[in-house]
């Protein structure tokens, strides 16, 4: 983003600067309602039968993790963050996966009580 | 000494300060909240068919509870905007109405949601006394159909004193409709709209129970898995408009005199905290309402 109006000595740059916040609002009004809109549709699937239990909870989720992209990208900004953002991300991702593998895990090999 | 770096970019990060920080405070907030997720997916696959309740929630306050965090992650990006733009006025309003978001939200979670399920009954009958309840539990016609069975019968609790007194040998429930009329599939869960209790009483005998509780955390792996998250969301969210107020105090126009740019960068820093509870709940909401 540019530099803020007050820091601008020049007039037009802080018109353009105010322009492009206020580019950048229409988006987050449009988000806001694609949220609302998917919060509905996320309701109304879970009435519909995909077949299994497990097949609805994956469709739920697939909705869920594109609602949560939303946010991610564009009211947190991730989609242009600078890179230290992305690497702290990145670790962040690998030790949820890690964290989430340990049920897989506790499958693998499960406590089982004492006979 | 002057807090280095609030406005201007640290060379090395190429961001301010506070950035990198409220990014890694984010982190390890991942690592909290996944450490309780998966928690609850290990008791959630690991749970007997039909041990696993489902629809329990109301699901159009569930619902408006979402809208309004949605409503305040865009009220709080719009403050944030307006700041950029230098409408302090702007600022002030959208602060103001994403205060009253969050606000809204803990009432209804605090007031209504939370009271309404600690104030609900459930028994767990014994397997072997599971036949002389079958007029509560519909588990032949369960069972013709192929649905997992019922081992509860839930419901408005009439002598509380049959939860702690041993002289009283049967609770009186008036039944959930699930229970009055359980082989009517209209009364089968999930319900969008929340079904009260009927007028129909059922008398259980303890010696049948093999055990009883409120709808509180021990009542089951789901509601424990329930108000642990719940709780701790909510938590974050009070945490959030603590802050939202501070900066909407005069603290916020005093900042803003003296340094607007600073007091934008504050309030990105508590709105992307804020947006992540929004993130969350938008995973909580279907898991734990719908699904």
């Amino acid at each position: 983003m540019n530099n803020p109006p007050d820091v601008s000595p020049d007039p037009s740059e802080h018109e353009e600067y105010a322009h492009n916040v206020q580019k950048h609002v229409r988006a987050y009004l449009m988000v806001g309602a694609t949220l609302l809109a998917f919060t509905a549709i996320t309701v109304a699937l879970s009435y519909v039968n995909f077949g299994t239990q497990k097949a609805n909870i994956a469709v739920a989720l697939l909705v869920a993790t594109f609602k949560a992209g939303l946010v991610a990208a564009i009211f947190m900004h991730l989609a242009a963050e600078k890179r230290l953002i992305y690497r702290v991300l990145i670790f962040t991702g690998l030790f949820v996966f890690a964290m989430f593998w340990l049920i897989y895990l506790a499958w693998y090999n499960p406590i089982v009580a004492p006979h | 000494m002057e807090i280095p770096y609030t406005v201007s970019t640290r060379p090395d990060t190429g961001l301010w300060n506070a950035k990198v920080g409220i990014w890694l405070f984010l982190a390890s907030e991942v690592m909290l909240f996944g450490g309780l997720f998966s928690a609850y997916i290990f008791l959630r696959l690991d749970a007997e068919p039909g041990m696993w309740p489902h629809g329990l929630l109301n699901v159009p306050v569930g619902t408006m509870n979402t809208a309004i965090l949605i409503a305040s992650s865009v009220t709080v990006v719009l403050a944030w905007a307006s700041l950029k733009m230098r409408r302090f006025t702007a600022y002030w309003w959208y602060m103001t109405m994403t205060i009253l978001c969050g606000v809204i939200f803990l009432v209804v979670k605090l007031a209504y949601e939370w009271p309404q399920k600690f104030d609900h009954f459930g028994a767990f009958i014994k397997k072997e006394a599971l036949e002389k309840y079958e007029p509560y539990l519909g588990n032949h016609h369960l069972e013709q159909k192929g649905l997992p069975p019922r081992r509860e019968i839930s419901g408005h609790l009439h002598n509380h004193a049959a939860m702690h007194d041993p002289n009283v040998k049967e609770f009186e429930v008036a039944l959930d409709p699930v229970n009055a009329d359980p082989t009517n599939p209209a009364n089968d869960r999930p319900h969008f709209f929340y079904k009260q209790p009927t007028d129909k009483i059922a008398k259980i005998e303890k010696e049948d129970v093999e055990y009883f509780s409120m709808f509180e955390p021990r009542h089951s792996a789901y509601f424990a898995s329930y108000f642990t998250i719940t709780g701790l969301h909510g938590l974050h969210v009070l945490g959030g408009v603590l802050v939202f107020i501070y900066f909407w105090l005069p603290v916020g126009s005093k900042l803003y005199k003296s340094n607007p740019e600073h007091l934008a960068n504050r309030v990105e820093v508590v709105g992307l905290f804020w947006h992540f509870v929004d993130l969350v709940w938008i995973f909580v909401f279907p898991l734990f309402y719908l699904l």
